[in-house]
């Protein structure tokens, strides 16, 4: 089984110098993009490769960079970014690659600048990631040192800046154009579309933002072809993914696996099952803002288009275990104090529906639950629904409490007739 | 007033952008990093710096997480409070804190040693529960170990 972002790293030595990156193979195919295909060429191959963006929707790629303007008529300055921000509750993927291996993203990254042709590029890293800043700063001393980053790379006539943003901590930093509002100094409010930041993003300049995990698929994409790319997954999607395991399962942590690896697998082979005394009943496929999966879709190859068959996402990929012992009320209501507390004030539903949401899901924990209220928190699922809102927060928050209303009704019923919660 | 090598830290991140005021995160940070916090006085020398009104800056500074418009103890506790470290138990370690510490979420000990504050995922959440205290990252947090923890703060 081939995993070729995650099979160099080792955390216990720290990231992958230049040169032990070089010695994997690593900037070949800066070398090679550089010297034999044109920018075209570049978008082409991976959107042929059907890479999906791993931050979460799952759209693809090389088709996003095809939005951008090119040629005589296009602007000069263009942007590419990372978005490190990674905040998503139960979401630790990101960090992997860039504490084991920050030269893979700055290839990465490379190639898609190079493929749009911005001659500026941002890494978005999250405050709380201090081990990967330093590797991230080290990693680009050494690429500009070796040429690969600057002017006029590897004597091609290609050239760019890379910068390291840290934020300063909101959820919203993670959404696509309240990441570009960050990065100009304001509040992380998203933006209308369109413009659509492919035309007008930063700076109202073109700008492509990718996930970490996104972008480090690319080198290997352009070094070893499309096809090899959609060999790599057990689907037709295409690729590995960084899965990963939380909550009372023996062995959490982080795996990359074929694209389309059951849950099933995951959770009883990867993670080592559940924790001795609890028994699996149900799980966030891909973060907080994902529907919950149960025991019946265990043997779902989690795919995008399998998972959202299921009435759910793959989302980030990274499963959030819910167990026999824990309430699924109070489970629930963690998730909707953070979207609550996270929304950015900008639009009514979100604003005043979310706290509701999350104060209704108190008053059931703490035993003053009213029988209307499981009619007051299904409403809410459709008001602040997709659509309803300026931005995917409000819909996000709305999937694990409408699923969970689904497949754990009896659970929110009981809190009610029996005023409180029997977990504790 | 700003200090010399505040506004030279600054001017850093100025330099590779188009308005000054799109380094307003930056510059939080700066001044927050030498003095602890952003005190009204501090925010009004940054917004004179950066070209801001003060209250443009304060829009700014109030909306994320991390600047600190109050006064923090030395150490600031992170405790991440999200779903991973909460079916965890991360609700005991808060627990201890505010026994051991006499404080609640988003109060500081008298002795201005510790604050503690809540804070959303972590990104560690294989090693939940978690929490950070300045720039370290503890995981797999013990309500029996918080108290070596916390001694190896000053
Ligand atoms: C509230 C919210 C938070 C988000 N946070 C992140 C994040 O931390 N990291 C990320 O890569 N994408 C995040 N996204 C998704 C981004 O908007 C965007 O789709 C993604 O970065 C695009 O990259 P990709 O196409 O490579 O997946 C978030 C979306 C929303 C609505
Ligand atoms: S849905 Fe929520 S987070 Fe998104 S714009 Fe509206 S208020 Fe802000
Ligand atoms: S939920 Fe606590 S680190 Fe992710």
């Amino acid at each position: 089984m081939e995993k070729p972002l995650t099979q160099h790293i080792d955390l216990s030595k720290g990231p992958l110098s230049l040169k032990e990156y070089e010695a994997t193979g690593g900037y070949q195919a800066v070398r090679k993009a550089l010297k034999e295909m044109e920018p075209k060429e570049v978008t082409e191959v991976v959107k042929n490769s059907n890479l999906k963006g791993r931050g979460g929707a799952g759209f693809n790629t090389g088709l996003k960079w095809s939005f951008v303007p090119m040629g005589e008529g296009a602007p000069k300055t263009k942007y590419l970014l990372a978005n490190a921000d990674e905040m998503e509750p139960g979401t630790f993927k990101d960090r992997l690659l860039l504490e084991g291996n920050p030269h893979l993203l700055l290839e990465g990254m490379i190639l898609a600048a190079y493929a749009i042709q911005a001659n500026e590029s941002y890494i978005f890293l999250r405050w709380a990631y201090k081990t990967a800043h330093k590797a991230l700063k080290k990693a680009i001393q050494e690429a500009y040192a070796a040429g690969y980053l600057g002017r006029n790379i590897l004597g091609s006539g290609y050239s760019l800046e890379m910068h390291v943003h840290v934020s300063v901590g909101r959820y919203m930093c993670g959404e696509e154009t309240g990441l570009l509002n960050a990065l100009e100094g304001k509040r992380a409010t998203p933006r209308a579309k369109p413009p659509f930041p492919q035309a007008s993003g930063l700076f109202g300049k073109p700008t492509i933002v990718n996930n970490v995990e996104t972008l480090c698929n690319v080198p290997f994409i352009v070094g070893r072809g499309a096809e090899w790319f959609k060999g790599l997954s057990l689907t037709d999607e295409g690729g590995t993914k960084i899965y990963g395991a939380s909550g009372k399962v023996k062995r959490p942590g982080a795996w990359e696996l074929p694209l389309g690896t059951p849950l099933r697998e995951l959770i009883e082979e990867h993670a080592g099952g559940m924790m001795d005394g609890h028994r699996f009943r149900g799980a966030l496929p891909g973060g907080a803002s994902t529907d919950f999966l149960t025991e019946e879709h265990l043997d779902l190859p989690m795919d995008y288009n399998n998972v959202m068959k299921a009435d759910s996402r793959l989302g980030t990929g990274t499963v959030i275990v819910l167990d026999d012992k824990t309430c699924p009320v109070g489970f629930v209501h963690n998730l909707e104090r953070f979207f609550a507390q996270e929304s950015c004030g900008w639009c009514t539903p979100c604003r005043d529906g979310l706290p509701w949401v999350a104060k209704t899901l108190q008053a059931l924990e703490e035993g003053h639950g009213k029988p209307e209220d499981l009619e007051i928190l299904s409403f809410h699922t459709t008001y602040l629904g997709p659509g309803n809102t300026y931005c995917a927060l409000a819909p996000g928050a709305m999937e694990p409490l409408q699923s969970a209303l689904k497949y754990f009704r009896e659970d929110f019923e009981r809190h009610i007739r029996e005023g409180g919660c029997s977990y504790r | 007033m700003l200090t010399e090598e505040e506004k030279r830290e600054i001017e850093a991140h100025i330099e590779k952008l188009p308005r000054r005021s799109a380094a307003c995160l930056e510059a939080l940070s700066v001044v927050q990093k030498h003095r602890g916090w952003v005190s009204d006085q501090s925010l009004h020398e940054l917004a004179d710096f950066l070209d801001m009104t003060p209250h443009e800056l304060d829009s700014v500074a109030t909306f994320y997480n991390l600047v600190f418009r109050q006064p923090v103890g030395r150490h600031v506790i992170l405790v991440c409070d999200s779903i991973s470290c909460w079916v965890m138990g991360y609700e005991k370690l808060v627990g201890r804190l505010n026994q051991k510490l006499g404080i609640q979420w988003g109060e500081t000990t008298p002795d201005e040693r510790f604050t503690l504050l809540p804070m959303p995922c972590l990104g560690t959440c294989d090693h939940a529960p978690a929490l950070m205290i300045g720039d370290d990252l503890h995981r797999d947090v013990k309500v029996e170990g918080l108290d070596e923890i916390l001694e190896r703060y000053e």
